[in-house]
């Protein structure tokens, strides 16, 4: 089909579709408007089960299997990139040189590296309680150690980041997500059904297998994340075909 | 106005899948695709607003005071994950294509090579 034909057709499609967004959009219940009938169950379910952050209650609790299936995308994602990034036949590794940096990126690195490590943990442990969790405290571990790339350069953060153990903690904690669903299967509720003791509402130990099922996405979430992004920066960095001429 | 939130996501979506299906470049279609995909995540807060309500984290709020949508939130979390680890394998793929192909450009893939 010609570049022409295809924007003609996309046009036609794109204004039918338009037609039908703004019909749809006058019958969505009004922005800003206070009937939210999930929300207000959800709520009142979160506070049941003496979680403050009722995102997470909605995320680990109420909806744990649905987030079981979000995290095995995950799992399942890193390893097709892992997969298709791996070292082909025709290629091979350089050692990547070192790079000068500015001393003030290098004090910027430093001052900030352990900073952030310390707000990811707090993110992930505290997922219950305040906004935050085990998914964006993940991101923001994950984050932290590739300021050592941003600081120094590629061989400091390859000195710094355990790939074969974090490739290991990955897989692990997504194994360990499903695992724990059989407590609430044990206990003759249902698979990752809210079954632990809930202790103290809005103490570190409140809302039971929330803050477990919180802390093991995070592990998976920040390991999965430096896994990711070492086998682009590989490819950008490392890898080289055998042969320049094709 | 209390439907422009909605058509803005609707906006986004049409800016995005415009990209898709002009885009001369698989990097830059990928990003496309995770633009017409944020259209989603403007979408399911514009659902979960609510006037005069914060965010539904009862650490420091008595319970009871009115807060902002939490499912929807939390569904805009799950399509955050999804989208970034889809434009990871995306991007992956366009790599090897690269490698494979010589090129970028989806009307320059015309025939399979092994």
């Amino acid at each position: 089909m010609s570049r022409t034909a295809r924007l003609r057709l996309f046009l036609t499609a794109a204004a039918v579709l338009a037609a039908g967004l703004i019909a749809a959009a006058g019958e969505l219940p009004g922005f800003g408007g206070p009937q939210h009938p999930y929300g207000e169950r959800a709520v009142a379910a979160g506070l049941a089960q003496r979680t403050a952050n009722i995102v997470s209650s909605v995320n680990f609790d109420q909806r744990a299997f649905d987030t079981l299936g979000e995290e095995s995308i995950l799992f399942a994602s890193v390893l097709g990139a892992g997969m298709l990034l791996r070292l082909a036949r025709d290629e091979r590794k350089r050692r990547p040189a070192a790079e000068p940096v500015l001393p003030t990126t290098r004090l910027f690195g430093a001052t900030l590296l352990p900073i952030t490590l310390l707000t990811g943990g707090y993110l992930v442990a505290h997922g219950q309680l305040s906004p935050g969790g085990g998914f964006q405290g993940g991101v923001v571990l994950a984050t932290a150690l590739h300021l050592a790339y941003v600081a120094a350069d590629y061989l400091v953060l390859k000195r710094i980041r355990p790939l074969a153990v974090l490739d290991v903690a990955d897989a692990l904690a997504a194994g360990a997500f499903a695992a724990l669903g059989l407590i609430g299967l044990a206990s003759g509720a249902g698979y990752l059904a809210n079954t632990l003791p809930l202790g103290t509402f809005n103490q570190l130990s409140s809302s039971g297998l929330v803050a477990v099922v919180n802390a093991t996405v995070g592990v998976e979430v920040g390991s999965g994340v430096v896994v990711l992004l070492a086998h682009f920066l590989d490819q950008a960095v490392e890898v080289v075909p055998r042969r320049r001429s094709r | 106005m209390s439907v422009l939130p909605y058509l803005v996501a609707g906006w986004i979506l049409l800016a995005g899948l415009y990209g898709l299906v002009t885009s001369r470049d698989l990097v830059q279609a990928v990003g496309c695709l995770a633009v017409a995909q944020s259209s989603t995540y403007v979408l399911l807060l514009a659902v979960g607003y609510r006037r005069d309500a914060t965010a539904p984290v009862f650490s420091d709020l008595p319970p009871g005071s009115p807060v902002v949508d939490p499912v929807v939130q939390a569904l805009a979390l799950t399509d955050i994950v999804v989208g970034a680890t889809v434009t990871a394998l995306l991007l992956s793929l366009v790599i090897q294509l690269r490698k494979r192909h010589g090129t970028v450009d989806p009307e320059e893939l015309t025939g399979l090579r092994g």
